[in-house]
């Protein structure tokens, strides 16, 4: 690959035009006649002038850089980067999707109201919950709405619970999303298998508890098997259980977070359901609630007339109002509803359990060459640790991410979950063949296999990226936030 | 191996606590904790004449790998912050024991008793063992 180093001003001379516009048919106006004088630019912009070729090398050069689902795997822990069928880009294209406004009158627009409501529906079904809001723009945003949704609850009850507990393995969102919502968060350790520890859990309650918010499985992909005994624990304190439902492709059609007792769910669509992923989104995370927090709802939620018309349902004098201009990401849901009625329960079912078996195979292999702090049976992702490496021969998990580097693939989540030392978090996904999942492990055995015998070749990896080991430590110390051409 | 240094006291959430004078304990993070926490980016002191709570959450550490809390071994005042640290944070890696203290703290009572609550360096190697 030849690295393309110039920026697209630096490619810039004079006169130089990619584009080529019709004759104005219609008559000029000058700008200073309807624009006032302080937001009018004095000199033109400073845009680069280049020809169409320039253009398309740049930036196909640029793209060429980007590592996604279609171009190799990605089995980045808690994240479900799964492929994306392409029959989701087709019903998205749609006229029908793709050619509305949100302002249409609701008899318009009739078939895109009932995608809404029948994915409202599956979702509930798939997640054991009553109903449904499509608005949240992404995983977090779904935790914030879930938890304004526990808030209201509380306070119609008269009660000002303050507190959110979340386990010390859980994502980092949670405590974040619980403080944003203007919650004091509690951090709860977890057993030495890995687990919500009861005991700490039976201390934490009471009664300014608002809820516990939990993932299950839990981020080292393993099953809370005493669910109910926890949401007991909860509910008898008064509080609600969140359901952060990041890794809800271990579970579908399996388990349902409203059959263990959850309240509240949110799902992220751009894991799950195979809607795009990374790149800044767009997302979806929809939440489902049980019966008792519905009338809290975001709306407008859509509804469903005895005369079989789509209606937006904005008679919710207890909402907690919009939480996401229009109706959430359209476009994004459609391509969740293809996915799902694409595969159908039993489909899901088998996604789940494809992925569940992709995970175990991949630990079990790799079980040999690095340490396993949980072993046993994972569920869609498991957690390797490094520290053997680390201690041995002084090469770090970081390491041996950036020397995946080399090998095509991108490297898994490092250390996260924090209270694993020198954490690898491995998530395959189900949409991988047999031959994938040997190559990476493979990689994976080989890099163990050159830490011992040439560690410098994994200090200074990678080699075939278009730019080397990166010195991260000075780029965060003393960020350059400005370009100076 | 990482160092424990004999003679400084020490809490279950890898800070070192020294008498530093009078009133005052001086109070940084061990050699253990700057080990796995990698290459320190960002030291968030707390202010001078804030109380803190032993226990309690008094400031963070960022690092290039994750952002961790830093917690009070002791109560009392802070008197004192190592301001070093907000441009060269990298002190803390090189030398958590010296250069890199991050703050003092005016206890209330005695000095001996507050460290006394601590770890012995004996009992923290047990622990990070």
């Amino acid at each position: 690959m030849k690295p393309e180093k110039a920026l697209i001003f630096e490619l810039s001379r004079p006169g130089r035009i990619a584009y080529s516009l019709p004759e104005c048919d219609v008559p000029e106006v000058d700008p200073s006649a309807v624009i006032p004088v302080g937001h009018l630019r004095s000199e033109p912009a400073a845009l680069p002038e280049v020809y169409e070729v320039d253009v398309i090398r740049h930036y196909t050069e640029l793209s060429r850089r980007n590592f996604g689902v279609d171009n190799g795997f990605y089995p980045l822990g808690s994240c479900t980067m799964k492929y994306n069928p392409k029959i989701n880009e087709d019903v998205a294209k749609f006229p029908g999707f793709a050619k509305i406004h949100p302002y249409q009158p609701e008899e318009s627009i009739q078939g895109a109201l009932e995608m809404l409501y029948t994915l409202q529906n599956d979702l509930a079904a798939l997640t054991g919950m009553d109903q449904v809001t499509l608005q949240p723009a992404a995983g977090a945003h779904g935790e914030w709405t879930g938890l304004m949704l526990i808030r209201a609850y509380h306070e119609s009850r008269g009660e000002g619970r303050t507190k959110v507990i979340v386990p010390d393995s859980s994502h980092g969102t949670n405590p974040a999303s619980a403080t944003v919502a203007g919650f004091e968060t509690v951090t709860l350790p977890s057993d030495a298998r890995g687990m919500v520890d009861l005991e700490a859990l039976r201390q934490a309650v009471g009664p300014d508890t608002a809820a516990l918010m939990l993932t299950n499985p839990n981020t080292l992909g393993l099953f809370e098997e005493r669910i109910e005994d926890i949401a007991r624990i909860v509910h008898d304190a008064g509080g609600l259980l969140y359901y952060d439902g990041a890794n809800s492709n271990a579970i579908m059609g399996i388990a349902r977070p409203g059959d263990m007792g959850f309240d509240v769910v949110h799902l992220n669509l751009h894991k799950t359901m195979s809607t795009p992923h990374g790149g800044g989104g767009p997302g979806a995370g929809p939440v489902g609630v049980k019966s008792k927090l519905a009338p809290f709802l975001p709306k407008p939620v859509v509804g469903l007339h005895p005369d079989g018309t789509f209606y937006w349902d904005e008679d919710r004098p207890q909402s907690i109002g919009r939480v996401k201009s229009f109706y959430g990401n359209f476009g994004i849901l459609v391509r969740a509803y293809a996915y799902i009625r694409t595969y159908g329960p039993e489909g899901l079912r088998r996604v789940s359990e494809i992925a569940v078996l992709n995970a175990n195979y991949m630990m079990h292999r790799l079980a040999p060459y690095f340490d396993v702090p949980y072993p046993g049976v994972c569920k869609h992702e498991f957690v390797l640790s490094g520290k053997n490496l680390k201690s041995a021969y002084g090469v770090r998990t970081l390491d041996v991410a950036k020397r995946l580097l080399d090998f095509g693939y991108h490297p898994p989540t490092v250390y996260f979950p924090l209270n694993v030392e020198e954490c690898i978090m491995i998530e395959p996904t189900e949409t991988e063949s047999k031959e994938t999942l040997d190559a990476f492990i493979d990689a994976m055995i080989q890099i163990a296999g050159e830490a011992a015998s040439d560690p410098q070749l994994v200090l200074n990896a990678p080699y075939t990226t278009a730019v080397k080991r990166l010195d991260e430590a000075t780029a965060a110390r003393k960020p350059v936030l400005n370009c100076s051409c | 191996m990482s160092e424990v240094r004999d003679g400084l006291f020490y809490s279950e959430e890898h800070e070192w606590a020294s008498a530093a004078g009078g009133q005052v304990v001086r109070i940084g993070i061990t050699d253990h904790a700057q080990c796995q926490l990698g290459d320190i980016v960002f030291v968030e002191l707390p202010q001078p004449g804030s109380s803190v709570n032993a226990g309690e959450s008094v400031g963070s550490i960022e690092s290039v790998k994750t952002v961790s809390e830093m917690y009070a071994p002791v109560s009392g005042k802070v008197v004192r912050v190592n301001e070093s640290l907000l441009d060269q944070p990298e002190i803390v890696n090189g030398d958590p024991y010296g250069a890199g203290w991050i703050m003092e703290v005016e206890v209330e009572g005695d000095v001996d008793t507050a460290l006394g609550k601590l770890l012995t360096a004996d009992r923290y190697r047990e622990l990070i063992e």
